[in-house]
């Protein structure tokens, strides 16, 4: 076994010896060492420096070895080098003749305030660049109607799978569980009036209006508008989206269309599935904390939500679907770079996907009750 | 010395393809070996399986004298940092500029100060060939040639005994490649390296290897140096060898 690397030095004979293994793995500490013995030698004269013992010596041993011989001769101390075996002695000349003397450039920081401007004008631009994309779809689109031929059916059919079939499970079971958690909340308070009916009320209005479609808008852009961002970024990077535009298919009739189409048609069924999910879960808590037969739930539910509320709430869905699939899908083409740009773009489509469907919703409330519907 | 890999009685199977089948290979220390063969022929996956990316069906790998089967984790590790990869695209992390792509290894495996671990960082891209201000470039900022010697200087980070390189001209135009190839002798003259290449490009195989393996039919069909696998009859061989290209990159030297 080889042994840490070492340096002695011997006043007498005016000799420094190497020892041990000056490898990368073994050199911890040495650098340390090499500078307090630059303080302890003496500023001039000669000195001998003994390799012989040195058992082993690769391109970072010889880099810390060179720097220090460096600083010796900078101070006007004579090394000499001996009995070191000839690999070793190239392998100095080596580093010696390789290593780097400039100064390294420190990794460029931007002052605050530079960097503020720089990530508003970024803003700016990725604007012009989303209203863009918003154009080329909108065409795209427009000719899709106009060819209705050229429609990428089986893409549809499989986005529609992927984004809403694949997706009732885990909507059925959120949306559930909101139900039961409002029903929890609002009995123990809507016991002390003695208005435990009204609990049909507060769960199916609640739900209906606004709780299902934020809760499936918000499922779907987390599980399928950050699909779509990454896919689609993946392809650019792989350069698969610029082998479809020399084939000479639109990307955006292969990738984005049966997309967002898909998502319009999932969404609003998605919200109706979480309508029902929710609801049974307030009639479950119903039933197991006020007694109220499920019969009577079910009777009292026209009386609580008019079908224009019914309709009020399902027609956001549709809007979010948009938002969701159109963040997804530009975030997915505006990556350039690799692994690292995938990553943020996908975050960022679903960070930008979420905050615009809240922003939304609340959009709507305030449009809605400025109409008084 | 003993030879840093030997590989015996190798089967790989995918379900019931099998595309190595008693494979055996020795590399000599201090030699480049070149890796080549049909697509498909599993060099590729020869490769990963000496470099512990993926365990063979059966057979046995020894690194430096060590059954990779018999080894634990740690010592499994401890074996890595006793070599370095290259691989084909580079594959060097994009949210980090080159020197902290070489210096990763660094800082992962041993205890140097983030001071020397940078100098060391980049006498490695220095070595390589790189010029100064490429340190603080991103990968993807940077042409193919210079990701090849990127790569190859995060490889060589934790000066590996043996370096192992996944068709390190691939790709490349012919001046950068011939770059590539003197960069893999001089490596092997300066370091003392021990390097095993996997590489279809002919030139750079009668260039800078001593010894090639060629794999068919599921073994290594042989091993020898280019001039002399070159005379083989076997028609795999002749078919890659005394093809126009084959020919055309013999009558270069």
């Amino acid at each position: 076994m080889q042994g840490q690397a070492g340096i002695d030095y011997i006043p007498a004979e005016d000799r420094l010896v190497l020892s041990g293994g000056w490898d990368t793995c073994r050199l911890d500490g040495l650098d340390r060492r090499l500078e307090a013995l630059q303080a302890e030698l003496p500023a001039s004269g000669a000195m001998r420096v003994d390799g012989a013992r040195l058992e082993r010596l690769d391109t970072a041993g010889a880099l810390l070895l060179q720097r220090f011989l460096d600083g010796c001769r900078g101070r006007g101390l004579d090394c000499r080098l001996e009995g070191l075996s000839e690999t070793h002695r190239g392998l100095l000349e080596l580093v010696r003749r390789r290593c780097p003397r400039e100064p390294l450039e420190r990794a460029p920081v931007e002052p605050a305030l530079a960097a503020l401007g720089r990530s508003v004008w970024t803003g700016v631009g990725e604007f012009g660049h989303l209203l863009g994309f918003l154009g080329q779809l909108t065409g795209r689109l427009a000719a899709t109607l106009i060819h209705p031929g050229r429609f990428r059916a089986r893409a549809f059919l499989k986005e529609l799978y992927a984004g809403g079939v694949a997706a009732l499970p885990i909507v059925g079971l959120l949306s559930l569980l909101i139900g039961v958690v409002v029903a929890y909340q609002g009995a123990v308070q809507l016991r002390r009036y003695g208005a435990d009916i009204f609990i049909v009320d507060l769960v199916t209005l609640s739900s209906v209006r606004e709780l299902a479609p934020l809760i499936a808008a918000i499922i779907v852009a987390g599980r399928t508008g950050s699909a779509y961002a990454a896919q689609i970024g993946t392809m650019v990077v792989t350069e698969e989206v610029n082998a479809l535009r020399t084939i000479g298919i639109p990307p955006m009739d292969l990738l984005v269309l049966p997309k967002l189409l898909a998502l319009f048609l999932a969404l609003p069924l998605l919200t109706l599935f979480a309508d029902l999910a929710s609801v049974l879960g307030g009639m479950f808590m119903a039933e197991a904390l006020l007694d109220i037969d499920p019969r009577v739930f079910v009777e009292r539910i026209p009386q609580a939500v008019s079908e224009r509320s019914y309709l009020l709430g399902l027609s956001k869905a549709p809007v979010f679907a948009g938002i969701i699939a159109v963040v997804g899908c530009f975030q997915g083409f505006r990556v350039a770079g690799g692994a690292d740009a995938v990553g943020r773009r996908t975050t960022v489509a679903v960070v930008h996907s979420i905050f615009l469907v809240i922003l939304t919703d609340g959009l709507f409330s305030v449009l809605f009750s400025w109409l008084g519907i | 010395m003993n030879a840093p890999i030997r590989v015996r009685g190798l089967r790989t199977c995918f379900g019931r393809k099998c595309i190595h089948e008693g494979l055996g290979l020795e590399v000599r220390q201090g030699e480049v070996l070149g890796i080549m063969g049909g697509s498909g022929a599993g060099k590729t996956v020869l490769l990963h399986e000496m470099i512990m990316l993926r365990r063979p069906t059966a057979g046995c790998i020894e690194l430096f004298g060590q059954d990779l089967e018999r080894l634990s984790p740690g010592a499994l590790n401890e074996l890595r940092k006793r070599m370095g990869v290259m691989f084909q695209q580079g594959a060097l992390l994009s949210s980090m500029d080159l020197l902290d792509n070489c210096a990763l290894p660094l800082r992962e495996h041993t205890r140097l100060t983030p001071g020397v671990v940078r100098e060391v960082a980049r006498l490695k891209l220095a070595l390589v060939g790189l010029p100064v201000d490429a340190a603080r470039k991103f990968p993807r900022e940077i042409s193919g040639g210079m990701l090849k010697r990127a790569a190859v200087a995060r490889a060589l980070a934790l000066d590996p005994e043996l370096l192992f390189l996944d068709e390190p001209t691939a790709g490349l135009d012919p001046v950068s490649a011939e770059g590539i190839d003197r960069l893999i002798l001089d490596l092997k003259r300066d370091l003392g390296l021990t390097v095993v290449m996997v590489s279809h490009d002919l030139d750079s195989l009668w260039r800078v290897t001593d010894r090639v393996a060629f794999l068919g039919e599921r073994r290594v069909l042989a091993v020898a140096p280019m001039a002399e696998l070159a005379g083989n009859e076997h028609p795999a061989i002749t078919a890659f060898l005394r093809g126009p290209r084959g020919r055309h990159a013999r009558a270069c030297r």
